[in-house]
């Protein structure tokens, strides 16, 4: 029996991007800012097909939730070697109050319509940072989960999973249909080659929403505010040790 | 029997293993005084006494006197480790004041200074010859302003160029300038060298894009030409003359220069090809279809990639090409230069005119792929002595200057690369032998002078003359003009205290 799997992507701002509130603290600034996918679902892309070139999957479907840029996500996937892509379109507006119980709902259904059996994830995603999606997919769908992944073993039925937990690793044997959550440490993604980006462009994209799927987006959690963190306050810098002593004085620390 | 014959089997590849271990260790310790290796003699300049080592005290504090040896040996020696000076005192001066107090000092007792910023020169023009006193930008680092509306921005020498362009991130200005040496290189020397760098194809030279300059001459004289002015056509350039000079017509103690917006979009392509002649027909469709976007045309060649795996462990995110070439864009809409890049690949890859290739998607990977390009002379380091070359020459011959120079070298080296600024016909044409000698460095030079002279290229394209190639000058430049520079050099520095055995020979 081989595997069939769905992959979620998100796209999220770049990493290394200078993230500014914006002044209406109602969110941070993304207009014109460069979004890339979430490191973490890179990770997941790469474990899912590599689990297909060892012939343990059958099928790769990359699965986006979100506006129309989503969908730039879905192509640097297809891109790496997925089959197929699924974006569920979410307005702005409704994305903006979307979190992971709405997509764990979303992530079951589709699930649930394609046959899978295998779900990997990425542990969070770095606006959110929630690390609860994964989670809550297993929890909708009654299947196994092995969370922080840094290594993947499928064997027939069995999944062998390697977690890092705070106190080390803990490795722990699954029964399929599972949730995995990739962690920083399962694998290197791979850059997508030209070739590959050419032919993903004829891979196959469908586009739902999420009242096809008959998931209801409320959610019961509303942003009052976003703000930047207290400002750091800059220290000063001594020419010896006199004057450390001299300042330390001062401040009446000493 | 059998016992004598491995136990001498054994000793024999101990003995090896020793001797390949000192090889190793020599090409990392501490290379030979340039004193003893270089055909140069100690001008007739004073030496530092204890008098000395007092006034200097008194103008920048006793911390900021350093004499003792073991701290000074990173100041004595070049990054790439082929030059080692004997200076016996460093200076770290904070003000323009200051520096100006001692360069008078200096010019009275007649003792020759090494300028220093980050000393990351590749020609041996940052570190001194003999005991010339050390005099470094490293407490200059102050920001003075930044103007967000004209991008104008004055800085103090020793503003480190990775910092600079983090300070002006808050401005969403960037410095016009990037070099792999960003991290260390002050603002200073990049002016006193007129660095070129890996955007020089999008912003220009150092020339123009440095407003204004503030230097003390040799003799303490403060010659403020900081000006902020865009256009500015009253009288002789003068700062013109401190950008390149290296040091040898002034001290250069602060910079105004016009920054750039920093771009909104930034993407990074890396192709692989099979002949080089295919790396100058990407290039020509590069400019016709990215054209104002395009900031950055860079190349290397397998060599270089092979090295920087071996000794870096850095990957190659696509297969194994001859030649590999980094194009990067940045522009004001992301949309916009998405969409040019889109078609350009798609040209490329269904004419074949690239082999392979890959796209970077977010910032990560194109720091990766930049990685791949500028770790290339860290990489060489490693390789064994290294031997740099840094020449300009007709884009259609370039690579032949490779191939011929490893025709020429046959069985003296470990490794002969070429990899470069490709967008402005500049080469890094580097030679790595197991260690230095003489028998070496005469079949290179002057071998690569007098190609590239046939060529009527740049024995320097950017790092400039220094100590290592001040003698070839001729080689590029006329007769007529080099004296000129002598006359000139003479009117500025009488004394010819500052930098001395740099840049220009002692005669023609």
């Amino acid at each position: 029996t081989m595997a069939r799997v769905l992959v979620g992507v998100k796209r999220v701002i770049d990493y290394a991007v200078k993230i500014r509130v914006k002044p209406d603290k109602s969110g941070v600034v993304t207009e014109g800012v460069k979004h890339s996918m979430n490191p973490f679902d890179e990770i997941a892309v790469e474990e899912a097909i590599r689990l297909k070139e060892k012939k343990f999957a059958t099928e790769v479907i990359a699965v986006t939730c979100g506006p129309t840029q989503s969908q730039e996500t879905l192509r640097t996937a297809l891109a790496m070697g997925a089959d197929r892509g699924i974006h569920v379109e979410i307005p702005a507006d409704d994305y903006v109050k979307t979190g992971p119980l709405q997509i764990s709902k979303i992530f079951a259904k589709l699930a649930e319509q394609e046959k899978a059996n295998l779900i990997i994830l990425g542990k969070q995603a770095i606006d959110g940072d929630n690390n609860q999606t994964a989670q809550m997919t297993a929890a909708v769908l009654d299947w196994a989960q092995g969370t922080f992944a840094s290594e993947l073993k499928l064997e027939g039925e069995k999944l062998t999973v390697v977690r890092e937990v705070d106190g080390g690793l803990e490795t722990i044997d699954l029964k399929m249909p599972a949730v995995v959550s990739a962690d920083l440490r399962l694998n290197e993604p791979r850059y997508a080659t030209l070739p590959n980006i050419m032919k993903a462009k004829k891979k196959k994209v469908a586009k739902l929403t999420a009242k096809d799927l008959g998931v209801d987006l409320a959610s019961s959690i509303e942003i009052l505010e976003v703000a930047d963190p207290p400002q750091r306050l800059a220290g000063i810098k001594v020419e010896n040790t006199e004057e450390l002593v001299g300042k330390l004085k001062e401040a009446g620390l000493v | 029997m059998n016992l004598a014959r491995s136990f001498t089997a054994l000793n024999k590849l101990l003995n090896f293993v020793k001797i390949t271990r000192t090889c190793v260790a020599q090409s990392h310790s501490q290379p030979a005084l340039t004193a003893e290796t270089y055909n140069v003699k100690r001008g007739n300049y004073s030496t530092t006494n204890a008098s000395d080592l007092d006034t200097f005290r008194d103008i920048v504090g006793g911390n900021n006197v350093v004499t003792e040896a073991s701290e000074l040996q990173g100041n004595n020696v070049d990054w790439i480790k082929t030059v080692r000076g004997q200076s016996t005192v460093l200076l770290k001066p904070k003000t323009t004041a200051e520096v100006s107090k001692i360069l008078k000092h200096c010019n009275e007792r007649k003792l020759a200074v090494c300028p220093q910023g980050g000393n990351t020169g590749l020609v041996g023009g940052s570190v001194p010859v003999f005991d010339e006193v050390i005099l470094s930008t490293q407490r200059m680092n102050e920001v003075i302003s930044v103007d967000p509306f004209s991008g104008v921005t004055v800085c103090q020498a020793g503003c480190i160029l990775e910092k600079a362009n983090q300070d002006l991130l808050e401005h969403d200005l960037i410095v016009p300038l990037d070099l792999g040496a960003k991290g260390s290189c002050h603002l200073g020397g990049n002016i006193s060298t007129n660095a070129g760098g890996l955007r020089l194809l999008r912003y220009g030279s150092l020339r123009g894009s440095v407003l204004g300059v503030e230097a003390v001459l040799a003799d303490g004289t403060v010659l403020d030409c900081l000006s902020t002015l865009r256009k500015d056509n009253t009288g002789y350039d003068i700062k013109q003359l401190m950008i390149g000079s290296e040091g040898t017509l002034g001290f250069v103690t602060a910079v105004s220069i016009l920054c750039p917006q920093k771009p909104k979009s930034v993407n990074v392509v890396f192709l692989g090809v099979d002949r080089f002649e295919d790396l100058l027909l990407l290039l020509r469709k590069a400019r016709q279809d990215l054209g104002e976007i395009l900031s950055a045309v860079e190349f290397v060649d397998s060599d270089c990639i092979g090295l920087v795996g071996k000794h870096l462990k850095l990957v190659n995110p696509i297969g194994d090409y001859d030649f590999y070439m980094l194009i990067e864009t940045s522009g004001s809409n992301s949309q916009h230069d998405e969409e040019k890049l889109s078609s350009f690949v798609e040209d490329i890859i269904t004419s074949q005119l690239a082999k392979d290739g890959t796209i970077a998607t977010d910032f990560n990977k194109m720091q990766s792929i930049w990685k791949l390009r500028e770790s290339v002379a860290e990489a060489l380091t490693h390789d064994g002595y290294t031997f740099k070359y840094d020449v300009s020459l007709p884009a259609h011959v370039m690579y032949d200057m490779v191939h011929d120079t490893r025709k020429h070298l046959k069985g003296l080296y470990n490794s002969v690369v070429g990899y470069g600024h490709l967008g402005d016909g500049n080469l890094h044409l580097n030679v790595t032998c197991p260690e230095y000698n003489k028998t070496i460095a005469s079949a290179i030079e002057p071998f690569v002078y007098e190609w590239t002279a046939k060529h009527n290229g740049s024995i320097s394209a950017e790092h400039g003359l220094g100590f290592k190639k001040r003698n070839y000058i001729q080689y590029t430049k006329s007769k007529e003009s080099i004296n000129l520079m002598m006359k000139i050099k003479e009117m500025f520095d009488p004394n010819m205290i500052l930098n001395p055995y740099k840049t220009l020979p002692d005669k023609l």
